[in-house]
């Protein structure tokens, strides 16, 4: 690379968010250069996870039907833990696989998914260098015009930063400062081998189905949950949590979480696999109100999970849509917008229209998952209340109310904490 | 059965690493982190990278380092002094992710 190469566009980061931005950029003409530090697509990045569909419809009509996806997820499971006792709850849409329909989601792997997408984005035109570590931005008057990788400065009109949750591309710009502990959720993960055959009978799934799973009650109190997700030939398995809850916990976050593999409910869906991977990434919790006051700056855009641009559901964390959105975002940005001063807030405004409605809408959820209760007591009142209500000896049974009562006061909950926190949760979503 | 609980160093061991023999990506103050109350890194590093020995020194294991950048949040009196991505091509390769 020589030193007087300049770019239209230099992007930082092979993810979903980079490349959706490189192939629209690169499908227009411009010249495009994707820097990656891993030494291919996909080599540093987790998902627990699951991509929603329709993000690459937008991208391109009909791409999703090639790209690299495991399993179309067509059962949505949800498992209440309690040490040994599990409640599941599972809601089967079949319609989900329909040859003439789009699948609402896919199960993937980012090793693959991001390694065909950045194929993709090549294809177009797009130069993908991977292996290349970007050390910093260059500045001038205040106006980012390159990046600097070793002893090479790469200039560009535009620098788009899909460097991921902990961008320090958009911290050295200023934009954001350092991430606060409040705001991320540590994820961990396994993936587990298991034959096809033996995934589809364990989850009941027929051809080319997938299950989602989120497990709840299983982090000895933390904030935070489990999720599983089946892939074509193996099971994602891990759990994310809430460090500082977890510092003050005393228990390293991987020793939960190897706990986690040996409750029997969890088990016994993957026992008889074989761990090919431990992994681990963060997470953005704030949802709307994680977004960075600004997410630009002359001749530099924030994309993606740099971008905060991730809202926790509980049932589902969406991040990859999202990312995928932005980086379309930004390229119509620079597509449209001649003077570079300007294309900041143009992106800004392709946002207003793209993602930001959905954030909005979805912003209550980080009142309601920061109820304390749901991560220990409700789960254990669930379950403690099956037990009463399945357990029949031939003793004469309690009227389920005061069983109920019982219940939870067992829990340390009361009526009251079940009604404040029921309307807290009915006025958050 | 092959589903078992397993300890840190043998789920590290099932991962392909690229170690930069050269330079540490994340170096620590040890003076810092020895007057450290609280040491949030020996419980929140994913892969127990942290270890706090009898003198009590806290040493970091850079090379089954998972970048996933807890430490960094989380280390509140700045023991950390130089925390940074491998350099590329270094580092962890996820060969699943």
């Amino acid at each position: 690379m020589g030193e007087e190469e300049k770019f239209e566009t230099i992007i930082v980061g092979a993810g979903p968010a980079g490349i959706a931005c490189a192939y629209t950029l690169a499908k227009k003409g411009k010249s495009v250069l994707v820097i990656e530090r891993g030494s291919n697509a996909g080599s540093k990045n987790v998902t627990g996870g699951r991509l929603y569909t329709y993000a690459l419809e937008i991208l391109e009509p009909g791409i999703w039907k090639e790209a690299a996806l495991e399993r179309k997820v067509t059962h949505e499971r949800t498992i209440i833990l309690q040490g040994d006792n599990a409640l599941n709850i599972e809601y089967y849409n079949p319609s989900f696989n329909r040859d003439d329909r789009m699948p609402v989601a896919y199960t993937i792997l980012r090793g693959a998914f991001d390694e065909w997408f950045a194929a993709r984005a090549e294809e177009m035109g797009a130069i993908v260098a991977c292996g290349v570590k970007v050390d910093g931005l260059i500045q001038k008057d205040g106006k980012v015009v390159g990046v600097k990788c070793g002893e090479d400065d790469m200039l560009a009109d535009i620098v788009v930063a899909a460097d991921g949750v902990n961008s320090l591309i958009a911290q050295e710009a200023g934009i954001i400062p350092d991430i606060s502990a409040h705001s991320i959720g540590i994820g961990v993960k396994e993936v587990i081998e298991l034959p096809a055959p033996v995934i589809e009978e364990r989850f009941n799934l027929k051809d080319g189905e997938g299950t989602a799973c989120m497990l709840l009650g299983c982090t000895e109190g933390i904030h935070g949950g489990g999720f599983l997700y089946t892939n074509k030939e193996s099971i994602s398995l891990g759990c994310v949590f809430t460090p500082e809850e977890a510092a003050q916990n005393k228990k390293p976050i991987h020793k939960i979480f190897q706990n986690v593999k040996m409750l029997p409910a969890v088990n016994e869906l993957i026992t008889g696999g074989q761990t090919v991977e431990y992994s681990a990434h963060l997470v953005s919790e704030r949802g709307y109100r994680g977004i960075p006051e600004s997410i630009f700056k002359n001749g530099l855009l924030l994309v993606g999970d740099a971008a905060g641009l991730v809202v926790n559901m509980g049932y589902s964390i969406r991040g990859m849509d999202l990312a995928i959105l932005s980086g379309i975002a930004a390229a119509r940005a620079i597509l449209n917008e001649d003077r570079i001063e300007l294309v900041g807030p143009v992106y800004y405004q392709e946002l207003e229209q793209l993602i930001m409605p959905t954030m909005k809408a979805l912003d209550g959820y980080t009142d309601l998952l920061a109820i304390p209760r749901i991560y220990a007591n409700y789960p254990a009142f669930a379950l403690d209340l099956c037990q009463q209500v399945y357990h029949i000896t031939g003793e004469v049974p309690r009227k389920i109310k005061d069983e109920a009562r019982a219940v939870l006061k067992n829990n340390n909950l009361s009526i009251w904490n079940l009604i404040k926190d029921g309307l807290r949760g009915y006025r958050s979503i | 059965m092959s589903i078992a609980t397993k300890e840190v160093t043998e789920l590290l061991s099932l991962n392909r690493f690229e170690v930069d023999e050269v330079s540490a990506h994340i170096v620590l103050d040890k003076e810092i982190c020895r007057n450290c109350v609280e040491k949030p890194c020996l419980i929140v590093c994913p892969a127990g990278l942290y270890k706090l020995d009898k003198t009590g020194e806290i040493s970091f294991d850079y090379a089954g380092c998972l970048e996933c950048g807890t430490c960094r949040v989380m280390c509140k009196n700045k023991g950390i002094i130089k925390w940074e991505y491998p350099q590329g091509g270094f580092g962890v390769h996820f060969r699943y992710g």
